[in-house]
């Protein structure tokens, strides 16, 4: 009995070595192949993507791109999780503006500060450094310039006898009140209210308008004061009242562009995107031709004209990637001025020198959105606001989403659920 | 000083020596990550690269216990766990008399229930998201196609009802699993206990209660053993139809767990809460096992 007790231990000593000899890098030979980390939503469509790294690949036969998509909602979760392996399953990774306090603090992306020449630093908008800079450190190349547009289908609103797009929530109310009356649609607006991020930028953008604030100067919540419980509120009031779809407090992006594409709602807030897919894709849209974008409407007596959330992302390379100067190469020319003007039919480029002079117009006559969405951009981009670059923001996100459909669902009051939302904020920051 | 081994010895070395690929297989495989889940469960884990971890004993365990999101998600657990597979077991033991029964086109029957199981709960997931939708899935679509409804119902906007739906997707994904376990099971029922419950003026129902049932047991409680396990670690499923929304009505103990370990990055809270599950999933084989081999010391 003795012998087969030792047998054991020493069985137990032969997993755990072999255990660990198993986890030891292993060096791939041949061309470098670097594997990208990327999403399918809100942006280019895979189509493209693809395009951009046969081009890539068939430039550089010594370096081999593979590409995978997640959705958006899996693409933090599964960066991190990737990371935990040395060296990691992915060399590039696309990452949104409120991961990088997180990801540079916990070291995943590679600080890329000296690779970034001076001119390539002079030509992109100092806003979109912002997205990729933590701490004056450069972890990445901005990609993905993208900020909420207003949608409207031009077609239902003449329908309700108005010939131009409200520029107050109250306005839209009033005309979404006759669209009612008359049978035009059954609820004017969708919204991507569900337990997702998706539910934050429309918040910001609705908060925002009202005057309010995530956070204020410190860093501390803000955004469960009188402003905060109001705009709430109206989002509530709006779903009694049949002005918003019901169903928005489960959706997300995409469903918002299918509802509109199906004519089923006169107002809604998305990315970029969604201009070129509804207005011209005849495969997913019934409404092709019928919508327009105009500046997204704000609160009366709030002071703000307009309010829109920067949801812009980065292209980073890991830290512990095996191949970190093939993979910077890659992530440069996917970034590029030529490949970002090329592919800006579902994102604008960053560089600020494709929006001077001659390259404007070019810019424009890219694809058929571009001649509507450019104008719109920097239009709207002054009013883009950002949520807070901490390294605990998924967690805090996460509350706050939890705040949001609380009282959509009406479990909490506003007012309480966003207190507790902004609690949970606070002992996160501690 | 050398000792001659007894047969019985020996054969216990020849055995333990044909057991020992599979055994250090399981070791590798399944006690190593549950012993690393239990140590790390004791630490605080930052997340990135070379950081150190904090030993803090059971403070992981403590903080959890002391949440109202953890009782509220191990509440959700149980719920769904006892509804769909209370159903699942139902619904199976219906269909498999069915099929036993043999009315004409019993094996395509049979052949077509292996879809929905076949599926990948992932695509099972997504297929019924689409189904659910409020605008344009498929069940809005035939309920008011039938006259039940007369405006499109938003499924997944309240947090019972969205628990009961996910439910029900889990539910036509795994009823055909239990169907066929206990449609095997039932064909090799002999057939000269239902003559003589006949030639003794047996009605159907005694026939099912007192004779086919209990022969059964067996074969319910490994169905049930390995359904309440996969039921009470769901998770895929809940991801896809709802995130965990709305307002965190369909969170159970599992999405916790990959809320704490993957989207916070606190992993030694994660692996505290992995524990659990396993403890509990533990539990409850143990308990199924007992029941399951009692009838066999009887005889």
């Amino acid at each position: 009995m003795k012998s087969i007790r030792s047998m054991l231990f020493a069985l137990i000593a032969i997993v755990l070595i072999a255990s660990i000899v198993g986890c030891q890098p292993k060096q791939a030979a041949g061309p470098a192949t670097i594997r990208v980390l990327t999403m399918e939503q809100a942006g280019p469509t895979v189509d493209e993507m693809n395009a951009i790294v046969a081009e890539f690949n068939e430039a550089n036969p010594d370096i081999k791109v593979e590409i995978e998509y997640v959705a958006y909602d899996a693409l933090h979760d599964k960066i991190t999780t990737a990371m935990a392996s040395n060296p990691p399953a992915y060399d590039v990774f696309l990452a949104d503006d409120i991961w990088y306090a997180e990801f540079a603090k916990s070291g995943y992306v590679l600080d890329v500060t000296d690779r970034i020449s001076k001119d390539t630093h002079d030509k992109i908008f100092a806003a979109a450094w912002d997205i990729t800079t933590v701490s004056g450190k450069a972890y990445g190349m901005p990609w993905l310039l993208d900020e909420m547009y207003f949608f409207y289908n031009e077609d239902l609103l003449k329908q309700a006898g108005f010939d131009t797009p409200p520029a107050t929530w109250e306005e839209l109310i009033a005309q979404a009140k006759v669209m009612k009356e008359k049978g035009i649609v059954e609820y004017p607006m969708v919204w991507s209210w569900g337990q997702y991020e998706a539910a934050i930028c429309d918040w910001v953008v609705l908060l925002y308008g009202n005057g309010g604030s995530l956070v204020d100067d410190k860093g501390a919540p803000a955004f469960n004061n009188e402003t905060g419980v109001k705009t709430l509120n109206w989002m509530v009031q709006t779903i009694d009242d049949g002005y918003t779809n019901p169903a928005s407090v489960s959706y997300v992006e995409e469903d918002v562009r299918n509802v509109f594409s199906q004519g089923k709602a006169a107002f809604a807030v998305n990315w970029n995107y969604m201009y070129d897919l509804v207005n011209f894709n005849t495969e997913e849209s019934q409404v092709t031709g019928k919508i327009k974008m105009s500046l997204i409407p704000a609160f009366e007596g709030s002071g703000v004209k307009s309010a829109s959330i920067n949801g812009s992302m980065g292209f980073s390379v890991a830290a512990t990637s095996a191949n970190p100067d093939a993979a910077w190469k890659y992530v440069e020319f996917l970034t590029s001025e030529s490949i970002q003007n090329k592919y800006s039919a579902h994102l604008l480029p960053m560089w600020s020198t494709s929006f001077e002079g001659e390259n404007l117009t070019k810019l424009q006559g890219y694809t058929p959105a571009n001649a509507v969405t450019v104008p719109m951009f920097n239009e709207q981009f002054p009013f883009a606001h950002v949520r807070p670059k901490v390294p605990y923001y998924p967690e805090a996100s996460k509350s706050l989403q939890l705040a949001l459909q609380e009282a959509l669902t009406k479990q909490k009051t506003p007012e309480q659920a966003l207190n507790d939302a902004a609690a949970k904020w606070v002992e996160l920051a501690k | 000083m050398q000792r001659k081994r007894t047969l019985a010895q020996q054969d216990m070395l020849v055995g333990f020596a044909l057991i020992l690929p599979s055994f250090l297989i399981i070791l590798g495989i399944s006690l190593q990550p549950i012993l690393t889940t239990l140590y790390l469960s004791l630490f605080e884990v930052p997340r990135g690269i070379n950081l150190q971890n904090t030993f803090i004993g059971l403070g992981n365990y403590i903080s959890l216990l002391s949440e109202p999101i953890f009782w509220s998600s191990i509440g959700r657990t149980f719920y769904f766990t006892v509804i769909s597979v209370g159903i699942e077991l139902v619904l199976g033991l219906a269909i498999a008399q069915l099929i036993h029964a043999h009315p004409p086109g019993w094996q395509f029957l049979r052949t077509s229930l292996i879809i929905p199981w076949a599926v990948p709960t992932i695509v099972n997931g997504t297929m019924w998201r689409w189904i659910y939708n409020a605008d344009y899935g498929a069940l809005n679509g035939l309920l008011f196609q039938l006259g039940l409804i007369d405006k499109y119902i938003p499924w997944l906007t309240k947090p019972d009802v969205a628990m009961n739906l996910v439910i029900l997707a889990d539910i036509w994904h795994s009823v055909p699993f239990i169907a066929l376990i206990l449609q095997a099971a039932l064909a090799t029922l002999p057939a000269d206990l239902e003559e003589a419950a006949a030639v003794d003026g047996a009605t159907y129902f005694q026939y099912f209660w007192f004779i086919r049932l209990p022969l059964l047991r067996p074969a319910i409680l490994v169905a049930l053993i390995i359904r309440t396990v996969e039921a009470f670690r769901a998770f895929d499923i809940i991801y896809v139809i709802t995130n965990g929304g709305p307002a965190n009505g369909t969170v159970t103990i599992s999405y916790l767990t990959y809320l704490e370990m993957f989207t916070f990055g606190h992993a030694g809270r994660g692996s505290a809460l992995s524990f659990l599950i396993s403890l509990v999933t533990l539990t409850l084989a143990f308990i199924y096992i007992r029941m399951l081999y009692r009838p066999e010391e009887k005889q």
